[in-house]
């Protein structure tokens, strides 16, 4: 809860830092209010249940264990915002505020205990990355992904909406325990197709949210026209925030419906990560593939989802949480070490990272470790981060779901080392001069790689604690 | 502690590596490896003393998973040990013959290698068996893929490929036995991916038949077995000269200890439903392999198949169930690193002076390099199992196994020694003797330098040959306990 009032407090507090219009305070400031509301967020960690504004909001080891990985993700996200600067942007303090603002939202998203909270969570988060996706105002593209985002994004949160309101119809409560027994034992049978069609509507909203197939297809263009600076954001606040709400949905408010939802996830699971890698393994765009990887990772998590069978607690629990980690850390790296790179070349594409081993080592080193992670090769986080999600689910007998995962991840192989193989095995272009990396960003950039060997080398910090 | 002492140094070395440049390089390099040989030749004599291994370790990892840090050496992994310490050093300094770039990376890659050849070794705990087994494999994809010839990409894509999906399907064999662990459905901590209990389960002939494959897949892949070959002659060819050398020597090796320590004990019935299976395969690819080194024009290719055909004939011999084929696959692991790194070296040595590997280029290079002509004539013949050789007792012992598995087979895969003789003779005829070529009169006899990288592999050459006693001696309790566990 503290960490949502300092979130809304500090955002207010960063736009009126804009008037100063130097990023040299703009972003020492803003890291300095992140690192503020992650330690504050901790502090809560095994403080029991707290609750809020009539239970509305909840505060316990869920909430803070996600809570710390948006803000984290944010936080290490933020060096990478240099080229805004260069550029001239004016209005740098805003995107701060705004960012800081759809945490608010992500917060939210995760310790909601009531279907409104969710919903004004989801727009709270999803406003704020409308105008950020088209940030980039003097760019057709961003401008093109602006409003697709927005269209898609008002329609699925209509939907989600809709099915908030159906399932009030059918249960006649918004709060997450209450549907819970509402749902095992209906009161009215004859209202009972009301509630399924409710259930999946909010399933389908923030299935949209979380880019899984088959409500995945904006995602490639959307992530691609957003400046890469949000993108990263996207693709890792949004989506972590996002599975911490489905899983919370699934496993509190509807595990007396699994045998409704289990089906469905289990389906739209095995599409995601067909359409996921498939699709990233055609890609020629860099940025493309990423967008296309995220989508193949919502996929992994939903296994995750399958295997906790309406469980917050546990190991699929505590997979997703792992996983979500993992995949954040790897992915912010990735998109850090694009968005240099594409900014000084001027191009995104696998030939744009020609010889980057070469004339910025610690970049190529850092890309490397994300896209092992996100491949899941031991010695990275993202292995033990597979590991745990695909052994739960086997644990609950999921055998053929986590065959087709695998066969699934060794195509992800062939994506992965795509980079790498631009990187260190093609030489740059004649005349390539070293990507520009300032201090700050060279220390970021080494803290995510050694993260990611972290999780992979002693993973049994973090693993199991929920 | 000595074994994590074995298993961490060459990684801090390696990241020592990454701050330092030239002659400093070099020298820590060489030290670190020489360091850990010296460590490792000391556990031998400490093993040998005490009979057991007092090298157990284990460490929670992921307790959460039941998942340990567990570390031990027996007779057999010591051995490898041995062989990956002994051999790591003579790499090295037939790395500092090249004026590569980024040297220090180079070697870091080579050191940071040996830790995950190390791990594989060593580990006693399922999940980290695998993850040595890949991280032994990222180092020498960039060794192969920056480093390499003209056609690296594609050939080291394919490389890591196979071997990445090989080990995938491994995984998924230990998920499921890690599964079948502990009280049944429960939290994972109950489970264990311990070596022993492993050991422990009891499973069905069908599950063991599957499981067999989705095991072996790994293994296969990484020998390599006929047909899963096909990365092998273009990865030998395309790697540098020392990525060969860690490739064939070493690595190669990891597929055959694999087979022995975590497929042969783990599914039993498995190995005796499908083993007589991959014996026909192995003998398949003994004759393949010799039949197409016949027919090649490029010295390195041909090294590369014949050690296709050779790696065949140890896993045969593995397969054959037998003390004598066991223990012969262990000398000949050790034989065939010491004779085919020998061979990469002569092979990259000529290659340095001439510029070419096209064995019609060559020929009547022995006149003015009489040293080079004796270690080349030392190695190949040691390959070719002339008795007095590492080679020779190692085949020896794997071919007697076989034939007591079966006479047929035996006999079949005995081919190997005419086979080897036929492609190896003729290509030295043609390399060294021979019609006089371009290099003839300007080529260099081997140097000083060169020399400390062959003499000590001649000595184990010879020291395989004529005492063999000393490392199957070694060897000989964990055979026969392995043996025990498959028969039960």
């Amino acid at each position: 809860m503290t960490s949502i009032i300092l979130l809304s407090v500090f955002g207010i507090i960063n736009l009126f830092l804009g008037f100063l219009r130097s990023n040299k305070v703009l972003l020492p400031g803003a890291m300095l209010l992140l690192l503020i509301v992650f330690g504050v967020n901790l502090a809560d960690w095994g403080q029991g249940t707290q609750s809020f504004y009539n239970s509305m909001l909840v505060v316990d080891n869920y909430t803070v264990a996600f809570t710390g990985i948006v803000v984290l993700t944010t936080l290490v996200l933020l060096p990478f915002s240099r080229s805004y600067v260069v550029a001239g942007e004016p209005n740098l303090a805003e995107y701060y505020s705004l960012l800081l603002f759809s945490l608010v939202g992500a917060v939210m998203m995760i310790g909601y205990n009531h279907l409104i909270m969710l919903f004004v969570g989801i727009e709270i988060l999803s406003v704020s990355m409308y105008v950020l996706a088209g940030s980039s105002k003097r760019d057709a593209r961003s401008n093109e992904a602006a409003l697709k985002y927005f269209l898609m994004g008002a329609f699925a949160t209509g939907i989600l909406l809709f099915g908030v309101a159906l399932v009030y119809g059918a249960t006649g409560t918004f709060v997450l325990s209450e549907l819970s027994t509402a749902v095992a034992a209906p009161a009215n049978a004859s209202l009972q197709p009301m509630l399924y069609i409710g259930i999946l509507m909010m399933i389908i909203g923030i299935g949209f949210k979380v880019s899984a197939a088959p409500f995945h297809f904006w995602t490639p263009d959307v992530y691609e026209g957003t400046p890469t600076f949000f993108t990263a954001f996207m693709s890792t606040v949004v989506k972590t925030a996002g599975f911490a709400a489905f899983l919370k949905l699934l496993a509190v408010a509807l595990p007396g419906a699994q045998g409704f939802w289990l089906p469905t996830i289990q389906a739209m699971c095995a599409l995601t990560l067909l359409l996921g890698n498939v699709g990233a393994a055609v890609q020629t765009s860099t940025k493309r593939m990423l967008a296309y990887s995220s989508v193949s990772h919502a996929g992994y998590l939903l296994i995750g989802l399958v295997a906790s069978r309406g469980n917050l607690t546990g190991e699929a629990a505590s997979g997703i949480f792992f996983y979500s980690l993992a995949y954040s850390v790897a992915t912010i790296a990735a998109f850090g070490v694009l968005k240099l790179v594409a900014d000084h070349r001027q191009r995104d594409d696998y030939a744009g990272l020609n010889g980057l081993g070469k004339t910025n080592p610690l970049l190529a080193f850092s890309m490397t470790v994300a896209m092992l992670s996100l491949a899941g090769i031991p010695l990275t986080g993202g292995f033990f981060g597979k590991f745990f999600l695909l052994a739960a689910a086997v644990g609950q007998g999921y055998i053929g779901l986590v065959v087709f995962a695998l066969v699934m991840s060794m195509v992800g192989l062939y994506y992965y080392l795509r980079p790498l193989i631009a990187m260190y095995l093609r030489p740059a272009e004649e005349g390539a001069t070293p990507v520009p990396v300032d201090g700050i960003q060279t220390v970021t950039l080494a803290l995510l790689a050694l993260l990611s060997i972290a999780l992979g080398i002693v993973p049994g910090f973090l693993s199991g604690i929920l | 502690m000595l074994t994590a002492v074995l298993l961490f140094l060459p990684l801090a070395a390696a990241l020592l590596l990454l701050f330092t440049k030239g002659a400093a390089a070099r020298a820590l390099a060489l030290g670190a490896s020489l360091l850990e040989f010296g460590l490792a030749v000391y556990a031998a004599f400490a093993f040998k003393a005490t009979g057991t291994g007092s090298f157990d370790l284990s460490y929670a990892w992921i307790p959460s998973a039941g998942i340990n840090f567990h570390l031990g050496l027996d007779g057999l992994s010591l051995l490898l040990v041995l062989l990956t310490t002994f051999l790591v050093p003579l790499i090295l300094l037939a790395a500092f013959k090249h004026n590569y770039d980024s040297p220090s990376t180079f070697y870091a890659l080579v050191l940071f290698m040996q830790t995950g050849l190390i791990g594989v070794f060593v580990s006693l705990d399922a999940f980290l068996f695998y993850f040595f087994w890949e991280v032994a494999l990222i180092p020498i994809y960039f060794l192969a893929g920056a480093w390499g010839g003209e056609r690296r990409v594609a050939v080291t894509l394919k490389f890591f490929l196979y071997t990445v999906v090989g080990s995938l399907f491994m995984l998924a064999g230990f998920v499921y036995l890690y599964l079948q662990t502990g009280p049944g459905v429960g939290s994972l901590a109950q489970h264990s991916s311990e070596l022993s209990a492993f050991y422990a389960l009891t499973l069905s002939a069908s599950e063991q038949s599957w499981l067999f494959w989705l095991i072996f897949a790994a293994f296969a892949v990484k020998m390599p077995i006929f047909p899963f070959h096909t990365w092998q002659p273009d990865t030998y060819t395309e790697a540098p000269a020392p990525a060969t050398m860690l490739l064939s020597g070493i690595m190669l090796k990891m597929g055959i200890y694999g087979t022995m320590r975590w497929l042969l004990p783990v599914v039993p019935l498995g190995v005796s439903q499908w083993g007589f299976l991959v014996i026909i395969l192995a003998v398949i690819g003994i004759i393949y392999g010799a039949i197409i080194a016949i027919r090649q024009q490029d010295l390195k290719r041909l090294i590369a198949y014949s050690s296709l055909s050779h790696v065949g004939l140890m896993a045969a011999g593995v397969f054959s169930l037998t003390q004598i084929g066991l223990q012969g696959a262990v000398v000949q692991m050790l034989a065939h690193g010491v004779n085919v790194v020998g061979m990469f070296f002569v092979a990259d040595a000529i290659e340095r002076r001439t510029g070419t590997r096209h064995i019609p280029d060559l020929g009547g290079l022995t006149r003015r390099t009489p040293i080079l002509t004796v270690c080349f004539l030392v190695m190949l013949l040691s390959t070719v199992a002339l008795p007095l050789t590492g080679g020779f007792v190692g085949e020896f012992l794997l071919l007697a196994g076989l034939y007591q598995y079966n006479a047929w087979v035996g006999a079949v895969a005995g081919l190997t020694i005419i086979f080897s003789a036929v492609y190896l003779l003729r290509m030295f005829q043609r390399v060294m003797l021979g019609p006089d070529s371009a290099f003839s009169e300007t080529i260099t006899d081997l140097t000083g330098g060169e020399l400390l990288i062959l003499v000590p592999l001649i000595v184990l050459v010879f020291w395989l040959g004529l005492f063999p006693g000393t490392f199957l001696h070694l060897s000989e309790p964990a055979v026969t306990n392995l043996l025990s566990l498959v028969g039960r």
